[in-house]
Parts: structure tokens; C-alpha cells; sequence
């Protein structure tokens, strides 16, 4: 085991460039995405200008600068499904060891599956949450891809992208919670589990199937977060919780749009259709009842002022555990199975003979 | 439609497209085959031992005894949640896919017995959407279960799906957690899981009941695995080799119980109900068994040109 913490301070990275803006769309968020890319291309012309020619031009660049910040807001104020990925996979977006460090203090990273290696696709430790108003604190167990904060990392933590490994560690760090009678928050951003050779012959299936079963049946409260790209199974395998939280720009999806465009379409370029077809922002999955509550991002999106974006995550983390801990474990079981025994729209045919009259109804549990 | 299906007492929904002609040709060794003896075979190529896809009615009807299947929530079918088109609306694929198989949705679920011992069962047609998992299919799949775990009478699941179905989005892939949470406590209450993976099986129903089976079988030559091998292939820049992603592969990497030919898949889990305390009918005597399975076929003779 080693004690290496993963929550580096915030990194003080220069502002890459904005949301890609590719193929050309008519809604008025593109045209401010459009309008964002060409503000910010002059402000790197003026800066290669002040740099080159030693012209001091930084006051045009604060005013474009002050324009591109109110564009940014402006896009996150109403982002289009397809801006709401761009935002989600934005790469100054919070990362995990930023969550973590908000959340908790003394963490203490728990590393490997016993099995075959430590995963660097995914962060699992204990660490001690304070509680808000002189509550009683708690150890906890937090989990979470781990995206990197630059391209070097991002390679070597396989873009979060786990492998079996990864879940395999993910399950022993929640039954060790478990045992150790504390709640587990998991965050979660992930493209999605990988598709590689050796992830098929380690049982990647397998693996995303038995900590689906496990989470369902843990005896400790789970809250879980989607912080960013909840990524299909590979974001479900840590996201089965009493509480499942959602930071407003944060997706979460069966499969990603460029995926569903490719495969529905036979079209990879239609992704901004398919991210809106698919409905996979906050606001549409509250209304299916698969979160619980959105939790807001600073203005221009969570990478705009990370500091109150993990903030916010781990005020609403605390309140949900304050909440859940007072529960009895059987109670929290049960409301668990109801929560998402109920997922999913059906619709009753009449019996045995009605010909035409179909109901439209939510899915009742049991029959 | 081969009349050994239109058995009443099988699931009236089970329909197949096959080739009118009486020879087929193995899609495997490319082998002609008479039609007759491929039925007669439990429709495994007799030359290369190919095992040719079952609808989920046929699946019912080659494991279970005779007669004994009771389909329950037939009535269940596929809503438009998201308003989902892409070059065509889904509640029109729905309508092709039921029109096509004669079934409301994707899996048969329902209570039978095999050499006696009790059973619930569900089977997926992969010829409905790709066996793909959708509200309905999570629905009978956690009921399933639920059932299960009330009478105390093992769940079976012969499962063949491409994955969660895409047109109704986030909901499918939470049919994943549906699934397991009811699987959790049927596991919780003590009573067995027996998990039959056919040809093929991947993506959320592989990541989630598929692979939650207290054992876990497959049938041989049958795809199984989590990610698709073309995407695999574009993510590591390299070929696969041959037989990646098979039964054979997932049973040598420690992953499945066993590979059971389909000619002694209903004698094994015969075997394991009776080893994992199914409700055994003392009365049952062989006789009707999967034998109806032949003896219907040829006693019921052929309809030229169906």
C-alpha cells in the first residue's frame, strides 16, 4: 500500500483552446460557439503580436478576453446537448484527486486488485470527511476514474478508460468500506471501460457485472457523482448509489454520440444529432427519476473556477451522507432496490384481449 | 415456419425467417445440409458442428419438457421514452421487429420444468432488435427473478444480445442496475442462477445479468465478450487473432463454467437444477420431454411452400 495522495494542488495550466466548433449548425448556441473560436483566435494573434514585435497590445486582449469569458458563459448558460459534451469532457474540467481533495483530508490511496495490477484508470482510497455544523465526521471510501491533467498523464491513467483491474479494485475498496461500517462516494468520468485485447481476456464483462451486483447489495451507504462523462458501462460500474448526483454539464449516456452516429446513422460526423437524440444531460435524466439532483456549476461550467465547482460537489456529497447515514441499513437497502428496480418506461398491453388499447405507464415493481 | 413451433403450448409468439428450401447451406463450412436432419441435429451442422441460431422459442423448446413452459408478462412492450428517430422512428423498428419474430419484445420469461425440476426461465431472441435490452427486457428480466425468488425456484437465462438498445438511451443502460439489483437478492435468498450464454453475447447484457450467473454456461463457437471486435481492433491498431471473444476463449481465460454442446444442454441443466434444490414433480417421467422436439416435427409433416 502506498500513502502517495493523488490530490495534487489545482494546476495552473493555460487556457487551451475553447470547445471545438466544427461542422457548421444553425442554433444560436453554435453561433456563439462559432463566434467564441474566432475571439479567441484573435486573442492569440494579439498575443503572438505583443510577444513578437514587442507592441503592447494587452488591452485589446483584456477587452476580447472579457468577451470570450461572457461568450463561454453565454454557452453555459443554455449549452446544446452537444456543447453539454464538449463541456463535460472539457479538459480544465475538476479532476479527481481535486474532488477528493475538497471532499476529504488525510487520504490515504489504496492501490491494486490482488489479482493482476493496479489500475491507474481509477483512484480508490480512504480518506476523513468533516461534516458541515460541528456533525460528526467520517472515514469514507472514495473511488473515481481518473482522467489526467495533461497528455502525459491522461496516457498514462489510459484516459480513465478502466480495465477489469480497475473494477476488480473498485469492489475490494467498497467492501472494505463495508466492513469498516463507512459510506462510499464514488465520482464519476469516464469515455467509458476499454476496449483493448487483454480487458476481454481479463473478463471485462465480467468484471463491470459483479460490481454492479456488488453495489447493488453493499451494506454501507454509496453516493455517487457523475462530475463528467459518465460513459455507459464503464461509468454504471461505479454508479449504482443511494444518492446519484450530477454536475449540471455532465453527461451520461448508454453510448457516446459520436458511437450512436456512427452506428444508428453509419455517420460519425452526426454526433451533434445523436447527443441530442440520445438525451443525455442532467435535466433529461432527472426526468427519467435516473439522478437525484443536479448539482449547479459555476458560471461558464465547472473548468471556468474549479475551486467552487468542487465545492459545490462536495457540499451536496456531505448533505446526502448526512442523510443516509442517519437511515438504518436495512431501510437504505430497500429504498436502493426501489430507486432503480423502477428505471425504465414499459408499456402494459391489455389482457388477455384488447386488440388496440394500450396504457402508457411508468414501471410498477414486482407484478 | 417449421411446425414443430407452432406448438401452442410454446410460446405462440416464437416465429422464425428461415429459407423455404430443404437443403441450407452452413454459414460456417458452407456445407449443404438437408433441413430435416439439421432439426433433427438441434440444428448443429452435422459436418463442422456449427451451432446454428435458436430463436428464443425454439431455445424454449429444445431445453424445456414438453408443454411445460407457462409464459408470464407477455404483455409487456416497448415504449418511445426519448421520441427516438434516427433513419427511421423506433416504434417503427419495434413494429417491424414484432411483426418479424411475432413477439412483443426481446426475451420470453415464464415458469417449466426440465426432467421435472422447476424452473424460471427466460430466453432472448436476437432476432428482435439484436436481442438488445430496452425497459421491457430489464422489466422481465428483474420479474423474472423477483418470481424467482418468491417460489424459491431457480432462475435460468439463455441469454443472446448485442448489448443495450440504443434507442432508448440512458434508460437502457440502467436496465443493467435494474437487473442486478434484482438478481443481488435473488442471490440474497439463497436461490441459484444458472446463466446460458448464446450466440451472441455482449456489451450491458454480458456486463450485467449475463455474467451474474452462480454458473455460468455457454454454448461452443458462440461471440462472447464486452466490447466489439472492430472497436477493439481500432483501439489497439491491431488484428484480432481467430477465436477471440469465443466460448472457448472466455472458458480457457477462467471466465465461464463450461461449454456444453446444445445436444446435452438440457440433460446438464437438468443435472444442475437438481443439484442447486429445484421443486423436482416426483410424478415427471421421461416421455414427452425435449424429444418433442423430433417426434413433433416429423409426426406433424411439412407444409409445402410456408
Amino acid at each position: 500500500m502506498s500513502s502517495q495522495a493523488s490530490d495534487a494542488p489545482l494546476p495552473g495550466a493555460p487556457a487551451p483552446d475553447g470547445p471545438p466548433a466544427a461542422a457548421a449548425s444553425t442554433s444560436a448556441g453554435d453561433a456563439l460557439e462559432r463566434t467564441l473560436t474566432e475571439v479567441e483566435r484573435e486573442i492569440r494573434e494579439l498575443r503572438k503580436i505583443t510577444n513578437e514585435q514587442r507592441m503592447d497590445l494587452n488591452s485589446q486582449i483584456a477587452i476580447l478576453e472579457v468577451r470570450a469569458q461572457e461568450l463561454r458563459e453565454a454557452i453555459a448558460r443554455d449549452p446544446s446537448p452537444w456543447q453539454t459534451v464538449q463541456l463535460a469532457r472539457h479538459p480544465e474540467r475538476p479532476k479527481i484527486g481535486d474532488y477528493i481533495g475538497a471532499l476529504a483530508r488525510d487520504f490515504v490511496e489504496l492501490h491494486g486488485d490482488r489479482m493482476h495490477r493496479d489500475d491507474p484508470a481509477i483512484v480508490a482510497g480512504l480518506g476523513w470527511i468533516d461534516m458541515p455544523a460541528g456533525g460528526a465526521g467520517t472515514a469514507a471510501a472514495l473511488i473515481g476514474h481518473a482522467k489526467g491533467r495533461d497528455t502525459r498523464e491522461n496516457i498514462a491513467r489510459n484516459f480513465a478508460m478502466p480495465n477489469p483491474e480497475g473494477y476488480r479494485k473498485a469492489v475490494r475498496v467498497m467492501k472494505l468500506a463495508e466492513k469498516l461500517r463507512c459510506p462510499v462516494v464514488t465520482l464519476i468520468d469516464t469515455p467509458g471501460a476499454y476496449p483493448g485485447k487483454e480487458a476481454e481476456e481479463r473478463g471485462q464483462s465480467e468484471a463491470i457485472a459483479r460490481a454492479l451486483l456488488e453495489m447493488a447489495r453493499l451494506r454501507t451507504p454509496i453516493v455517487a457523482v457523475i462530475t463528467g462523462e459518465g460513459g455507459s458501462g464503464g461509468a454504471l460500474a461505479i454508479g449504482i448509489g443511494d444518492a446519484v448526483l450530477m454536475l449540471e454539464h455532465a453527461v451520461y449516456s448508454v453510448i457516446s454520440p459520436e458511437g450512436c452516429a456512427a452506428i444508428l446513422w453509419r455517420d460519425g460526423t452526426r454526433s451533434r444529432e445523436a447527443a441530442a437524440a440520445l438525451r443525455i444531460t442532467a435535466p433529461d435524466l432527472a426526468g427519467f427519476g435516473i439522478i437525484d439532483e443536479i448539482i449547479p456549476e459555476p458560471a461558464g461550467g465547472a473548468h471556468a473556477n474549479r475551486g467552487a465547482a468542487v465545492n459545490a460537489v462536495a457540499g451536496a456529497v456531505r448533505r446526502h451522507l448526512g442523510l443516509l447515514l442517519d437511515r438504518p441499513i436495512e431501510a437504505l437497502l430497500e429504498a436502493r432496490y426501489e430507486k432503480f428496480r423502477r428505471i425504465g418506461r414499459v408499456r402494459e398491453m391489455e389482457v388477455p384481449e384488447a386488440p388496440a388499447g394500450h396504457t402508457a405507464s411508468p414501471v410498477a415493481p414486482g407484478s | 415456419m417449421l411446425n414443430w413451433l407452432n406448438r401452442p403450448k410454446v410460446a405462440s409468439s416464437g416465429r422464425r425467417e428461415i429459407p423455404a428450401g430443404l437443403w441450407i447451406k452452413c454459414p460456417r463450412c458452407a456445407g449443404l445440409i438437408y433441413r430435416r436432419e439439421l432439426e433433427r441435429a438441434y440444428r448443429v451442422c452435422p459436418k463442422c458442428g456449427y451451432h446454428h441460431r435458436l430463436s428464443a422459442a425454439e431455445r424454449l423448446a429444445l431445453v424445456l419438457d414438453a408443454g411445460s413452459f407457462r409464459e408470464f408478462d407477455g404483455h409487456l412492450a416497448p415504449d418511445d421514452p426519448l421520441a427516438f428517430v434516427d433513419e427511421k422512428p423506433y416504434p417503427r423498428r419495434v413494429d417491424e421487429a414484432q411483426r418479424r419474430t411475432s413477439m412483443p419484445e426481446a426475451v420470453l420469461t415464464g415458469t417449466g420444468t426440465i426432467e421435472g425440476a422447476a424452473m424460471i426461465a427466460a430466453a432472448m431472441e436476437f432476432g428482435f432488435l439484436g436481442g438488445s435490452m430496452g425497459s421491457v427486457v430489464g422489466e422481465k428480466i428483474a420479474r423474472a427473478a423477483e418470481r424467482a425468488a418468491e417460489t424459491r425456484t431457480p432462475l435460468v437465462v439463455f441469454s443472446a444480445s448485442g448489448g443495450a438498445r440504443m434507442q432508448e438511451g440512458t434508460l437502457s443502460l440502467m436496465q443493467m442496475a435494474k437487473t442486478s439489483v434484482a438478481l443481488a437478492r435473488l442471490a440474497d435468498a439463497g436461490v441459484a442462477f444458472l446463466s446460458v450464454l448464446c450466440d451472441p453475447t455482449t456489451g450491458g447484457v454480458a456486463a450485467s445479468f449475463a455474467f451474474q450467473g452462480d454458473v455460468v454456461l455457454a454454448e461452443p463457437g458462440a461471440l462472447i465478450g464486452f466490447a466489439g471486435r472492430r472497436v477493439i481492433e481500432q483501439t489497439i491498431r491491431q488484428k484480432l487473432p481467430d477465436g477471440f471473444q469465443t466460448s472457448e476463449f472466455v472458458l480457457e481465460h477462467g471466465l465461464i463454467d463450461a461449454i456444453v454442446p446444445r445436444a446435452e444442454l438440457r440433460a446438464t441443466l437438468g443435472r444442475l437444477l437438481r443439484l442447486c434444490g429445484a421443486p423436482v414433480d416426483s410424478a415427471w417421467t421421461d416421455g414427452g420431454a425435449a424429444a418433442g422436439w423430433v417426434a413433433e416435427e416429423v409426426t406433424a409433416g411439412e407444409q409445402p411452400g410456408v
